[in-house]
């Protein structure tokens, strides 16, 4: 579960600080970065390589809202929920995202593309609704725009 | 008008390089600094400015950074976090700066690094930040190669290692104590705020915690002094604020004005007035956590004490807009839903108040009111205010609600009499 590649990355995190346990949420982040979730095994795996115990780094990771741990799809769709672009029409793009994706929020496509997650407020206010695709933010969202977006992540 | 905090910032937001940052200035305030002055000097400096927390709270930066204990009697290591978890809803003007000019921010935090005789430096950064964090890491990478930071800064003796901290995302983690917690490797819950984190906070040892925007002001203060940062001001807390405005406005966006620049101002110059055929009905003057302001209000100037005169705080000083199109039963029952995912959970008025109200208003907003419901929320916003929890989380969500009650009572009691939210 833990390459030797994640390995050094984890080590590097733990040489900042002055215990194992503070880079425990940096693991976290490399581990997903590789597998797109957190498993059972992963989590056992992170815990195992920096003394901690597996509830304890569970406690850890379900309390963060981007760490998963169930699989998600290839890309990330996190739509933007807060209060500006609730004002500016989130219900539109969620329920349009919805409907074109066949899911509701939380839940992934059965192809496994895209999971759909509404988000807290994504500093986008004045481009209001917004929403990320993995690591890149959109705002000013129509029909036609997301039609655009979904096309280009395949 | 002096907009020191924006000027290099171009239109496409574009970040300015290292080069491009000396070449407008930068840079100079550090070898000010380290070169003719003693950390304490700084510290004075910047406590003559008046420069109260962009953060929120309006806590006098100066006084905070000299309530670090005495440096020789300090334990050690001691050091600073950037608070750059920008999650208030309505809020978007760290960002901005952190996109826009990175290198601003960065010399700001070796500034208070110095002044606070700190070796340590975290920025804690919300992970949907994805931009502010590709710009913030090259502009690091740049300080160090240029010997900005790392040992032995520009032959001063003065040496300073700075990490940046990517969350993994909660609405907590800008309480200061949680973000402690955080950065440590655990749930991001508030501990207690005794001893102050300036005498025990990361690893229990001396930590300042500052916001971006306090930051970015420090190395304009170094360079033009005291007088001139409080002669920007409109009011007597001094500077310049990046104000902002989201919702059914013409030209929503974000604009540094001096500080004490009038609400009506902001709304009718700036963000061009109200979409046509809307009518301004309420603003939440600094983000998702303060107390409604209305028409009355337009004329307050957006200060620290003129927003707590007027029964609402500057905050983050982005304003969000409600018009008379919107219900604003269901903008308080957003923010309610948002404060009840985002409570830690750690201390029970919170975690099982703040979802009794979201439910409340739910059940409002699907023509599911009930008699007694207003008294339910009433009596929340007294079980969750100030001093009944851990930390301001609930009494933050209830200034919204509180202040909606107050404002738009007759839109709360319609829902309830006509089973119906009358804007569906």
């Amino acid at each position: 579960m833990l390459t030797e590649e994640i390995k050094r990355k984890i080590e590097a995190e733990i040489e900042t600080c002055p215990n194992t346990q503070c880079a425990c949420i940096e693991a976290l982040q490399i581990v997903q970065q590789q597998y797109g979730w957190i498993s059972d095994e992963g989590l056992k795996a992170i815990a195992q390589f920096l003394d901690m115990t597996v509830d304890e780094l569970d406690s850890i990771a379900t309390f963060y809202n981007r760490i998963y741990r169930q699989p998600v799809g290839r890309h990330v769709i996190l739509i933007c929920s807060s209060v500006s672009c609730w004002i500016m029409g989130f219900e539109g793009v969620s329920d349009y995202l919805m409907q074109r994706l066949g899911v509701g929020l939380g839940e992934t496509t059965s192809d496994g593309r895209f999971t759909l997650l509404p988000v807290q407020c994504l500093g986008a206010c004045d481009h209001a609704p917004a929403m990320m695709i993995d690591d890149e933010l959109y705002w000013d969202l129509d029909r036609q725009k997301i039609d655009t977006l979904l096309e280009r992540h395949k | 008008m002096e907009r020191p905090l924006t000027r290099n910032i171009r239109p496409d937001g574009e970040p300015l390089e290292l080069k491009e940052y000396e070449r407008a200035g930068g840079y100079q305030a550090i070898r000010k600094a380290l070169q003719k002055m003693t950390p304490d000097e700084v510290t004075e400096l910047v406590k003559d400015s008046n420069l109260r927390g962009r953060g929120g709270a309006g806590f006098p930066t100066g006084t905070k950074w000299a309530a670090l204990p005495p440096k020789e009697k300090s334990t050690r290591p001691r050091y600073l976090i950037v608070d750059a978890d920008e999650m208030e809803p309505g809020a978007f003007k760290d960002r901005i700066l952190m996109e826009g000019d990175p290198h601003q921010l960065l010399e700001g935090m070796i500034l208070a690094a110095y002044a606070a005789d700190t070796e340590l430096a975290y920025i804690f950064l919300r992970c949907e930040y994805t931009r502010s964090a590709r710009c913030l890491a090259k502009a690091i990478a740049e300080a160090c190669r240029n010997n900005y930071l790392g040992k032995n800064i520009l032959g001063s003796g003065f040496n300073l290692e700075l990490h940046l901290h990517i969350s993994a995302g909660r609405y907590i983690c800008g309480e200061g104590t949680a973000l402690t917690n955080s950065l440590e490797g655990r749930r991001a819950v508030p501990s207690h705020r005794f001893p102050r984190q300036t005498d025990s906070g990361l690893w229990g040892k001396p930590t300042l915690m500052n916001n971006v925007e306090t930051l970015c002001n420090i190395p304009h203060i170094i360079n033009n002094g005291a007088e001139w940062f409080k002669s920007l001001g409109r009011s007597k807390d001094g500077g310049t604020k990046i104000y902002g405005v989201s919702g059914k406005v013409k030209t929503p966006g974000a604009w540094e004005l001096p500080m004490g620049t009038p609400m009506r101002e902001i709304l009718e110059e700036y963000a061009g007035g109200m979409r046509s055929g809307l009518n301004f009905r309420g603003v939440l003057p600094g983000g998702a956590s303060t107390d409604f302001l209305v028409e009355d209000h337009l004329d307050v100037p957006m200060d620290f004490d003129s927003v707590r005169k007027a029964g609402s705080r500057l905050g983050t000083g982005t304003m969000i807009v409600l018009d008379d199109q919107t219900c604003p039963v269901g903008m308080v029952h957003n923010l309610e839903r948002f404060f009840a995912q985002e409570s830690c959970g750690w201390c029970t008025p919170c975690r099982e108040g703040l979802p009794w109200t979201a439910k409340v208003l739910n059940a409002m907003e699907e023509g599911q009111g009930q008699a007694g419901d207003l008294e339910v929320l009433e009596f929340h916003t007294r079980a969750l205010g100030p001093g009944r929890t851990f930390c301001a989380l609930a009494p933050g969500a209830m200034e919204p609600l509180e202040s909606a009650l107050k404002f738009f009572r007759e839109d709360f009691e319609r829902h309830i009499t006509e089973k119906r939210c009358p804007w569906r």
